[in-house]
């Protein structure tokens, strides 16, 4: 009984993994969180979509800080005026952690990296109305893996386009 | 569906025959001491006379004896080397038969079925060296309820040679986890101590972190992410009715019930900042604790309910802190390298278990009250979130493996180790597991 669970789980994980390997790039088009390196043509200005791929939806922080590097300002930035632009938006921010913390103090964590960047865009001019926050600690991390890399990707404020 | 608390559990006799008088010799195990030799018991299926009584007999003489080997203190002999037959094992323990084969320790018991369809299970529990009778006690119980049956008589070996409360009539409530390393299933779960009857309390469709249990342990408090909202909720095991805990402005996370069952203290996150807020329970009344632009978080009451021990980062990193229960007199009490985090506060009030980060890696460990004396007792990539068993002699965790850029290898998994760190022992669960919280003994 226990085995066949096993089994079960352990191939969702493997399809999960295949989807999101960088095979047949050409075929999937607006896959979301890669750095995108031109607009495409089929992407609304505007759109979501447009959003995570021209302006980018998220920035980083260093291990158990929660100040914005002057990279994360400088994404804010840009998200700010695109979201001027479309000012029909309403914003979520999640704040997310690396696994390298313990439950309860990462979901602290997380709620002062997404108010960090609450903060950054209504400084700038949103209001503050539009813009929620919520954290997820360590809970829900986009990189798998269990080294710098996976960890520094998942350090993380996201804004999350609602109506 | 068990109802526990309305299993008829009667203790009905204390020394069964006569009181045991304490020999100088006597077997007794001192658990301070931590690694010791495990003390060799021979636990004969328990006799019963009709086939269904024996096969009950069997039954519980595996747990008690399986609870007895788990902690690590005693070494059931194998039946296959025992000498007396059960049947002749009633009219009284051959001892030499017993000493022939090593036991210092021997457990006789019967299973009866009343007329009413209860059973009625003795026991007796003898020094075979002195060849005098330890205790003996007997419990009349609906026959589902043999399984609470046979942890009863386990705890009450265990109280009897080691001299300390047993833990074996206990729970475990946990997060069960499946599903790949980016999308976990969460649901919060609830067994026996030793992994039978296992039961889900939520589906899984929102993530749920953090169960504790309540001093009756009918009652969990947890987070759940309930629509999208991070809540602290209780919910009634029984019932499973599920109550939103106060209308706080921001995220409630990391709560503990009061030693009385009374409060509930949590964390509540707000523009950035977390603070510790104690909820009353009856009068619905909210006190916040803690006041500064810190992480004030993980708070757990010292068992007299009179102090709290927490984690703060107001020192420039995560440390330990205590403070009296309406937020005075604050002291910190973790100085050591690296970080502090999960203090919690042991049932017989001499130390706090905590998780430490330190060099990359992740350890468990207890201090004194006041700081002093820590000593790590497990380590591994992620360890994390100790709890207590009621007797304070034993502690579950939660373990997590690192895993590839594809998630490969990810594994949580519960354990449990002794004060002492040594028998440290993996609990079965059906799927992957973590944030253990071990429950009191059952009332």
């Amino acid at each position: 009984m226990k085995l066949r669970f096993l089994s079960i789980f352990a191939a969702v994980a493997l399809v999960a993994a295949c989807e999101s390997a960088p095979e047949d790039t050409g075929a999937k088009a607006g896959g979301g969180q890669a750095p995108a390196t031109a607009a495409k043509p089929s992407i609304v200005p505007g759109s979501e979509q447009d959003f995570i791929a021209n302006v980018g939806d998220r920035v980083f922080f260093d291990f158990d800080k929660y100040n914005l590097r002057s990279d994360a300002k400088a994404s804010l930035d840009k998200q700010v005026a695109w979201l001027k632009k479309y000012p029909n938006y309403a914003l979520t921010i999640e704040g997310h952690c690396d696994e390298r913390g313990t439950r309860e103090y990462n979901l602290a964590l997380g709620e002062r990296r997404a108010n960090s960047v609450k903060e950054y865009m209504v400084a700038n001019g949103l209001p503050a109305s539009r813009v929620k926050t919520i954290s997820y600690g360590k809970e829900r991390p986009v990189a798998l893996g269990s080294n710098e890399a996976a960890w520094s990707q998942n350090r993380r404020g996201v804004t999350v386009l609602g109506k | 569906m068990l109802k526990r608390l309305r299993l008829a559990v009667a203790l009905l006799a204390v020394a069964v025959i006569g009181a045991a008088v304490p020999a100088a010799a006597e077997v007794r195990i001192d658990i301070t001491r931590g690694h010791m030799r495990p003390l060799p018991i021979a636990i004969p299926e328990f006799f019963g006379g009709e086939l269904k009584d024996q096969q009950m007999g069997r039954d519980i003489a595996r747990v008690v004896a399986a609870d007895l080997e788990r902690s690590g203190l005693f070494k059931p002999v194998d039946p296959r080397a025992f000498i007396q037959t059960v049947s002749s094992l009633q009219v009284g323990p051959r001892f030499a038969d017993w000493r022939q084969i090593n036991a210092e320790a021997l457990v006789s018991g019967t299973v009866q079925t009343a007329a009413d369809g209860r059973m009625r299970v003795e026991f007796h529990l003898w020094d075979v060296l002195t060849e005098e009778q330890m205790t003996g006690l007997g419990y009349t119980a609906s026959p589902a309820g043999w399984r609470r049956v046979a942890h009863l008589i386990a705890d009450a070996i265990y109280k009897r040679i080691t001299g300390e409360d047993g833990y074996f009539d206990t729970q475990v409530v946990y997060v069960s986890e499946s599903g790949p390393k980016n999308d976990r299933k969460k649901r919060l779960a609830i067994m026996d101590q030793d992994g039978e009857n296992h039961k889900f309390l939520t589906d899984g469709a929102e993530l749920v972190l953090t169960p504790r249990f309540s001093p009756t342990a009918r009652e969990i408090t947890y987070m759940s992410y309930y629509k999208g909202t991070p809540r602290v909720y209780i919910l009634q095991i029984d019932t499973a009715r599920r109550e939103l805990l106060g209308d706080f402005p921001g995220m409630t996370f990391a709560p503990r019930f009061s030693p009385d069952g009374n409060k509930v203290i949590m964390s509540l996150a707000m523009d950035g900042n977390t603070e510790i807020y104690e909820m009353n329970l009856m009068t619905r009344q909210k006190r916040r604790l803690t006041n500064n632009p810190y992480i004030d978080t993980s708070p757990s009451y010292s068992p007299d309910g009179q102090r709290v021990v927490f984690n703060s980062d107001r020192g420039g990193a995560q440390q330990l802190y205590t403070m009296d229960a309406d937020g005075s007199n604050v002291q910190r009490i973790s100085y050591g390298d690296g970080r502090y985090a999960t203090p919690v506060w042991s049932p017989r009030g001499d130390l706090i278990a905590f998780t430490k980060m330190k060099g990359g890696e992740f350890f468990i460990g207890v201090m004194r009250p006041d700081g002093s004396e820590e000593r790590l007792l497990t380590q591994g990539f992620l360890v994390e979130g100790p709890t207590w068993a009621p007797n304070g002699r034993v502690l579950a965790f939660w373990k997590e493996t690192p895993s590839d850029e594809r998630g490969r290898g990810m594994s949580t998994k519960l354990y449990t180790i002794d004060l002492t760190g040594y028998n440290e022992r993996q609990a079965v669960t059906p799927l992957d597991g973590s944030d253990p919280a071990w429950s009191p003994l059952i009332p």
